[in-house]
C-alpha cells in the first residue's frame, strides 16, 4: 500500500485517495472540444439533461404506479394525476419529456449526418448513438403501454403483432413476447420491468459508451476540419486562447451548452404546462378495452416514419404479400441507419451543403422522412395509401443509392 | 447570424411536421360537424311563445306525471326504490325537480309532446323493433297545456350555486341516471344490468371524458349525440346551453382537477427558466470573450 502523507486540505485528502485533480482535468478542464461549433453541438448535453429529467420524474411516478391491468389506469389518471401532490407535474414532465427527447435525438442525429460526423474514425460514435436511439425507442414503446389506455393497448397489440411476420418462429415469438396469446396482464408486467429496469440500465451503459467513443476521434466541428488536438491544446494552455482551435469542456463548452439548455427548457416547460396534448393522446384517457378497437390507431409521432414504411406496402408484388413486403422494408429502415458510415463512400467530411451530390441526398431524405411521418398518421385510404407507398419506396431507393451517389462524389472531388 | 439561420430551418421543418401530424391530421380524422343548436329548432310541435299557467300546470303534472316521476322539490318523493323503478321501466325515471332549469324550453315542451323524436331516437324505437320508450307521448295535450306544465316545472326548479356543488347537481340531474363518474364517487342511479339491457351497452364512465373527448367534442356531442356518433342509443337530452356548460365544467373539475394549479405554476416555472437563460447567456458571454 502506498504511503499517505497527512493532507493539508480536504481537496488534497480526496486527491490522495481518488486522484480528483487529474480526473477533473481529463474529464473537464483539459477535455478538448473544437471551438468552431454552433448551438447544434449542445444537443448532446440537452439529451443528457433530458435523460436525467426523465429518470427523476420516472422515479417519482414509480412510487405510485401499479403495474396491474385492473389498477394501472386509475393509478396513473387518478392517484398520480389528482391525489398525489404534484403527481400531475411529474407525469406531464415524464410524458412530454419522452416525446421531446426524440425531437432532440432526431436533431442530434441529423446534425451528425449533415456534418458527416460518422466517418473517418467516428464510426463508433455513430454506432453507439444509433444503439442509444434503439434503446430509447424500446424505452418509449414500453413506457407508452404503462398507463393502460386504449392507445397503450392497441399500439402494444399492433407492434407485438409485427413480430408474427418473422418466418417459422413468428407465431411462437409473439406469444413469447406477450407472455400470453393476447396483450394481457403478463404483457403489462414484463414491459413494466423492461421500462423501469432493464432498458434504463442498458441506456446508462450505452451513454457511457457513447461518451467514451468520443474521446479518441474527438468531436467534429462545423467545417469538418481535421487538426492536431494536442498542438491546439498546448496553444490554449500556453495562454493563446484566441488562436487555439480548441476549447476545454469546462467551462467554455459547457457555458454555451447551459445557455442553449436554458432556452430549450423555456420551450420544454411551455409544452409541459400548456401544450401537452401531442404527447398525451386523448384516446389514451379511455381505459384499455380489448373488445373495442379505436377508429384510428397510430403510434407516437417519433415512430410514424417507420410505421409508414411498414404500412406503405399494401399490395402483393411477385407473389409476396404486402404485409411481408412491409415487414421487410420496416426491418431495412430500422437497421439501415446503423451502417450509414459504410454506405457513405465519399471521403469528404464537410457540411452536406458543401458536398456536390450528398446535399441532394440529405435534403431528399429529410423531406421523405417528413412525408412518411405525416402520412403515418393519416388514415391509409385512397391516395394516402399510394403516397405512403411512394414515400416508403423512396426511402429504400435513397439508401440503396447512397453508396453509388457518394462513390460518384468521391470521384468528382478526387479524394478530398 | 448563422446560428439564427440554422434555428430558422429547424423551426420551419419541425413546424411543418407538427402541423401535419397534429392540427391537420386531427382535422382529417375528426371533421368539423354542424354547430351545436341550443334552440332545438328541428322540433316544433308546440308553440313555445304561449305563456304557461303555473297553477294549471301543477294540476296537470299531479294528474299525469307523478305516477312515475319524483319531484322532490315539490314534495313528491320517488314512487319506488331505484332498483324497482329500473326493473319496471328499464331505466330509473328522472326526478323532475330540475327539469325546468336544465332543459331548453323548446326541447322540454316538444319532449312532452313526443319524447322519441325530441331525443332523436327514432332509429331505436322503430315499429318493428318491438321496443317502446317507457314514457308515452303527451300529444293529446294542447300546446297551451304543455306550456302550463313547462311553466310549472320551471317554477319548482331549485336554483343552484355557481360553483362545483351547483355543477355537480346539474351533472347528476342530466347524466347521473346512466353514467358513472368514478373519480367523483358518482354511481349511475340505474343498476348496471338494467342499463346494459336498456341501452344495448353499458354507458361509459365519464371521469376522464374531459380528456379523452375534450371540451370541443363534448360541446357538440351532448347537444346531439347522433351528429358525431350516428346510431348511438344515447338520447339527445336537450340541455340548455347554460346547463350543458355546467355539465362540462363539472367534468373538468373532476377529470382535470389540477388545471388551475398547472396553469399558475407553469408561468412561474417558465419565468424562472427565462431568468436562468438570461444569466446563462451573460455567463457564456463572459467565458467566450476570452476565446474569441
Amino acid at each position: 500500500m502506498a504511503e499517505f502523507k497527512k493532507a493539508n486540505s480536504v481537496g488534497e485528502w480526496f486527491d490522495q485517495r481518488l486522484g480528483v485533480v487529474n480526473f477533473s482535468k481529463v474529464m473537464m478542464s483539459e477535455y478538448w472540444i473544437p471551438k468552431e461549433i454552433n448551438f447544434l453541438w449542445a444537443m448532446g448535453m440537452i439529451l443528457a439533461v433530458m435523460f436525467k429529467i426523465l429518470l427523476i420524474s420516472g422515479i417519482f411516478l414509480l412510487m405510485y404506479y401499479k403495474p396491474d391491468v385492473n389498477m394501472a389506469f386509475d393509478s396513473v389518471n387518478y392517484t398520480i394525476m389528482q391525489e398525489v401532490a404534484y403527481g400531475w407535474l411529474f407525469r406531464h414532465v415524464h410524458a412530454v419529456g419522452a416525446s421531446v427527447v426524440f425531437l432532440i435525438i432526431y436533431i442530434h442525429m441529423f446534425t451528425g449526418i449533415y456534418y458527416g460526423s460518422y466517418k473517418k474514425g467516428r464510426e463508433m460514435i455513430w454506432i453507439s448513438g444509433m444503439l442509444l436511439f434503439m434503446l430509447f425507442s424500446a424505452e418509449g414503446f414500453s413506457g407508452y403501454m404503462l398507463p393502460w389506455g386504449q392507445m397503450s393497448y392497441w399500439a402494444a397489440y399492433v407492434i407485438t403483432e409485427i413480430f408474427g411476420g418473422i418466418p417459422l418462429i413468428g407465431d411462437e415469438l409473439v406469444v413469447w413476447i406477450r407472455g400470453n396469446f393476447y396483450v394481457a396482464d403478463a404483457t403489462l408486467t414484463r414491459f413494466f420491468m423492461l421500462h423501469v429496469l432493464l432498458i434504463p440500465l442498458a441506456i446508462l451503459g450505452a451513454i457511457v459508451f457513447h461518451f467514451y467513443a468520443l474521446r479518441f476521434p474527438h468531436v467534429n466541428n462545423e467545417s469538418g476540419e481535421f487538426f492536431d488536438y494536442e498542438e491546439e491544446a498546448e496553444k490554449f494552455k500556453a495562454g493563446n486562447k484566441k488562436g487555439s482551435k480548441v476549447i476545454p469542456f469546462w467551462p467554455v463548452f459547457l457555458s454555451k451548452d447551459v445557455f442553449v439548455m436554458g432556452i430549450f427548457l423555456i420551450f420544454f416547460f411551455y409544452l409541459v404546462f400548456f401544450h401537452y396534448g401531442f404527447a398525451m393522446d386523448p384516446i389514451n384517457f379511455d381505459k384499455a378495452d380489448g373488445l373495442k378497437t379505436p377508429a384510428h390507431i397510430y403510434p407516437e409521432w417519433y415512430f410514424l416514419w417507420s410505421y409508414e414504411v411498414l404500412r406503405g406496402w399494401f399490395f402483393e408484388i411477385a407473389g409476396i404479400s404486402g404485409k411481408d413486403l412491409g415487414l421487410m422494408a420496416f426491418g431495412f429502415a430500422n437497421a439501415i441507419f446503423l451502417v450509414l458510415p459504410w454506405l457513405d463512400r465519399s471521403p469528404m467530411v464537410k457540411p452536406a451543403n458543401q458536398r456536390p451530390y450528398f446535399k441532394y441526398w440529405f435534403w431528399l431524405m429529410i423531406a421523405d422522412l417528413m412525408v412518411l411521418t405525416e402520412f403515418g398518421k393519416l388514415p391509409p385510404t385512397g391516395p394516402n395509401a399510394w403516397v405512403g407507398f411512394g414515400a416508403s419506396l423512396t426511402f429504400l431507393v435513397l439508401f440503396i443509392a447512397l453508396p453509388f451517389i457518394t462513390k460518384a462524389e468521391a470521384k468528382k472531388v478526387g479524394g478530398k | 447570424m448563422k446560428e439564427f439561420k440554422i434555428l430558422a430551418v429547424i423551426v420551419a421543418l419541425v413546424g411543418i411536421t407538427y402541423y401535419g401530424i397534429e392540427p391537420y391530421a386531427h382535422s382529417v380524422m375528426h371533421p368539423e360537424v354542424a354547430a351545436a343548436d341550443f334552440t332545438f329548432k328541428d322540433v316544433k310541435n308546440v308553440d313555445t311563445t304561449l305563456a304557461g299557467n303555473v297553477e294549471n300546470g301543477k294540476a296537470l303534472v299531479e294528474a299525469n306525471c307523478i305516477a312515475c316521476h319524483a319531484i322532490e322539490a315539490a314534495g313528491h318523493p320517488a314512487v319506488m326504490p331505484n332498483a324497482d323503478a329500473a326493473a319496471s321501466y328499464g331505466v330509473v325515471p328522472p326526478d323532475l325537480s330540475s327539469a325546468g332549469r336544465i332543459y331548453d324550453t323548446n326541447y322540454l315542451a316538444n319532449f312532452i309532446f313526443d319524447p322519441v323524436t325530441a331525443m332523436h331516437l327514432e332509429h331505436k324505437y322503430t315499429p318493428d323493433s318491438g321496443k317502446q320508450f317507457p314514457m308515452p307521448s303527451y300529444n293529446w295535450m294542447t300546446p297551451q297545456e304543455i306550456m302550463d306544465v313547462v311553466a310549472y316545472l320551471k317554477s319548482v326548479a331549485p336554483k343552484v350555486s355557481e360553483d362545483k356543488e351547483g355543477h355537480k347537481a346539474t351533472f347528476e340531474a342530466a347524466c347521473g341516471r346512466c353514467h358513472n363518474m368514478k373519480y367523483a364517487g358518482i354511481e349511475a342511479t340505474t343498476p348496471t344490468d338494467n342499463l346494459k339491457n336498456y341501452m344495448g351497452a353499458t354507458p361509459p364512465d365519464l371521469s376522464q371524458y374531459i380528456k379523452s373527448r375534450g371540451e370541443h367534442y363534448l360541446h357538440s356531442f351532448i347537444n346531439d349525440p347522433q351528429v358525431l356518433l350516428h346510431g348511438t342509443s344515447m338520447p339527445r337530452v336537450g340541455l340548455s346551453e347554460k346547463a350543458q356548460e355546467e355539465v362540462i365544467e363539472y367534468m373538468e373539475e373532476v377529470g382535470d382537477s389540477k388545471k388551475a394549479e398547472r396553469e399558475s405554476l407553469g408561468l412561474y416555472v417558465m419565468g424562472y427558466m427565462v431568468v436562468f437563460a438570461l444569466f446563462a447567456y451573460l455567463w457564456k458571454r463572459k467565458i467566450w470573450e476570452e476565446v474569441h
